[in-house]
């Protein structure tokens, strides 16, 4: 089947001298959930640009649904909606009137059953009469999604859906993506975080200063990613590790109060369990445990190494 | 928790996908962009309606009042009716250059142009939407200027016809050079610079409250080389006939229809080359 977007050797080179994509190829099949993870700076946000028309490629060539962007964008154009990452809104209109006008804009004729769905499925329909300024920053960013959604497209990019969106509101939005993808949406979203990507995505792909590094099944790369470290708050001092305890790799912070162990979480045993039974046999007491993904600066920096 | 595996993916991506087919002319999309930006004009009416009228108002009361008890006749023309053509170009330009320039500048400031640039829309039904708002507002502010004009003199209109293509083409040829400001303009200051420091002026100079046969020597001539003297001079005709006008109305003619080309070839070209509007 012909991949719902089919990137290649998308360059991109901003005002005759910043290069942020570097020959970027990448296909994505229709109904999937994909993930650009990356940080600041990366490239996420130029890639989606430059399929939704907003940033003209410097050379390369984009396919929507087997249809070029820039001969058939009224088609490709119309297939796609897209959320993007600032909070580009007309503040002095209603939800109403801005979510209508995409619709319109994008070339199909006043639905108001249509509309009305999709802000009730955004719990905006009670406020479908309000200006956009006197809304809080979580609804206008649901409006950005209404307005995207307005004119039925098959594939949806999100631009850090989540960024500064409370906890509540992230679940929602995830739940939100998940009933498109049930309805055949294909999805691309951007996101800084790795468990966003790991709670969502079919296939996460990995940018970095513009070049696309790693495309992957979620699993197989979580398998990849999957380094935690676990962190033991220990109820009394202790001044040096037991030898009885040398088959962990722990680590002892200098206060002799916290123990640290590294594993990862894919492995067939990540010697959490054992650990624990250990200690307790041997009467070590803990207050606390907590485990921490390692950060993303780790990971990607862990991707490259493997990759040169 | 959605699962990874291809083989849960599949199921959901067989029904095969029906591509749209868009129309060859994305109307909706026209009128869409039309109507979002007269809703703007008609939320403010009071605001959009008020100035002008109250400026028409001012200059009737200073030139057709104070001035014009002294100048009695303009070529023919009580010289209160004399400049009511002058009196509603002045508008018609300010006004679609100000609608044209803000209409396109205000999304590119606040960033909702990423939405048109992302649409099915051409360059072409981008203009037509923002220049046609901004030209039938600019219309409807200068037919209110005429109806307030007529309230304080006696006016006669020879060429009905006439004055209303000068009306729908010069506001058109003005709202399409306002367009260009505004894609052009990358602040405010910059929105209001050609505004301010070439047409307002063009305007005074243009013979709008006299005719250029009032101006000393030199300046007729010089005065000859201002485009706005033909376009106001036709608009004039269409009101009195020959005997107001400052030049033969075929130049007049010519001359509007030469701008609204000159306009129409620089959008051509921004649209050729993507200028200022995409990355
Ligand atoms: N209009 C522009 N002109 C010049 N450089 C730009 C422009 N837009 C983006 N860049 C540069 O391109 C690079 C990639 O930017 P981009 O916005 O795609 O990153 P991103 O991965 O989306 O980052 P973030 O996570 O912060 O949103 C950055 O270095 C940025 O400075
Ligand atoms: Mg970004």
């Amino acid at each position: 089947m012909t991949p719902i977007v089919s990137i290649r050797n998308l360059e991109k080179t901003y005002t005759g001298e910043f290069q942020a994509l570097k020959d970027v190829s990448l296909e994505i099949e229709r109904g999937e959930i994909f993930a650009l993870l990356g940080p600041n700076g990366a490239g996420k946000s130029t890639l989606i640009n430059a399929v939704c028309g907003i940033v003209t490629p410097t050379s390369g060539s984009v396919a929507v649904a087997g249809k070029d962007i820039k001969a058939d964008y009224r088609i490709t154009r119309s297939l796609i909606g897209l959320v993007p990452q600032e909070m580009h809104i007309d503040m002095f209109e209603t939800v109403w009137d801005v979510v209508s006008f995409s619709r319109g804009l994008f070339g199909l004729a006043p639905n108001p059953s249509y509309i009305e769905g999709v802000l009730r499925d955004l719990s905006l329909l009670d406020k479908r009469k309000s200006k956009l300024m006197e809304l809080s920053g979580g609804m206008k960013r649901r409006v950005l999604i209404a307005k995207a959604l307005a004119h039925e497209p098959q594939v949806l990019f999100l631009d850090e859906p989540t960024a500064g969106v409370d906890v509540e509101l992230r679940r929602d939005m995830w739940e939100m993506v998940r009933r498109m993808r049930e309805r055949g949406v294909t999805i691309i979203l951007t996101t800084h975080y790795i468990e966003e990507a790991e709670e969502m995505a079919d296939r996460i792909g990995v940018i970095l200063k513009g070049e696309l590094i790693v495309v992957e099944e979620k699993s197989a790369l979580m398998a990849k990613l999957g380094r935690k470290r676990l962190t033991l708050q220990l109820q009394d001092r202790m001044e040096a590790i037991p030898p009885e305890l040398s088959d962990w790799a722990l680590r002892l912070d200098p206060d002799g109060r916290e123990l640290d162990y590294e594993f990862n979480v894919h492995d067939e045993r990540t010697g959490v369990p054992s650990l624990l039974r250990r200690m307790s046999e041997l009467g070590i007491a803990f207050k606390d445990l907590n485990t921490t993904t390692s950060s993303l600066e780790d990971i990607f920096v862990s991707l490259v190494n493997t990759k040169s | 928790m959605a699962d990874a595996s291809g083989a849960d993916r599949a199921p959901l991506a067989s029904p095969a996908l029906d591509l749209p087919r868009p129309p060859a002319f994305n109307a909706h999309g026209v009128w869409a962009i039309y109507r979002f930006q007269m809703a703007r004009f008609f939320r403010t009416l009071g605001e959009s309606v008020a100035t002008p009228v109250i400026t028409t108002s001012l200059y009737f009361v200073v030139f057709g009042g104070a001035l014009g008890s002294r100048i009695d006749e303009v070529q023919g023309v009580g010289f209160g009716a004399f400049i009511v053509p002058g009196l509603i170009m002045l508008s018609l330009f300010t006004q679609s250059i100000f609608n044209a320039s803000f209409g396109i500048y205000f999304p590119k400031f606040t960033g909702t142009i990423y939405e048109i640039l992302s649409a099915p829309v051409s360059f072409f039904e981008i203009v037509l939407g923002y220049v046609g708002a901004a030209a039938t507002k600019s219309i409807i502010v200068g037919l209110i200027i005429l109806i307030v004009a007529a309230f304080f003199v006696d006016l006669r209109i020879l060429h009905p016809l006439w004055m209303a293509a000068f009306l729908v083409v010069i506001s058109v040829s003005f709202s399409l050079f306002g367009f260009i400001i505004g894609v052009w303009a990358q602040s405010f200051e910059q929105l209001n610079f050609i505004p301010m420091l070439i047409v307002t002026p063009l305007t005074f100079l243009g013979g709008a409250f006299y005719t250029i046969d009032m101006l000393p020597g030199v300046w007729r001539d010089v005065a000859m080389f201002n485009p706005v003297v033909y376009l106001i001079s036709g608009f004039r005709w269409s009101f009195f006939g020959e005997s107001a006008g400052d030049v033969p109305v075929e130049w007049s003619v010519a001359a509007t229809l030469a701008f609204f080309a000159i306009c129409l070839g620089v959008v051509w070209w921004i649209f050729k080359t993507g200028y200022r509007l995409k990355n």
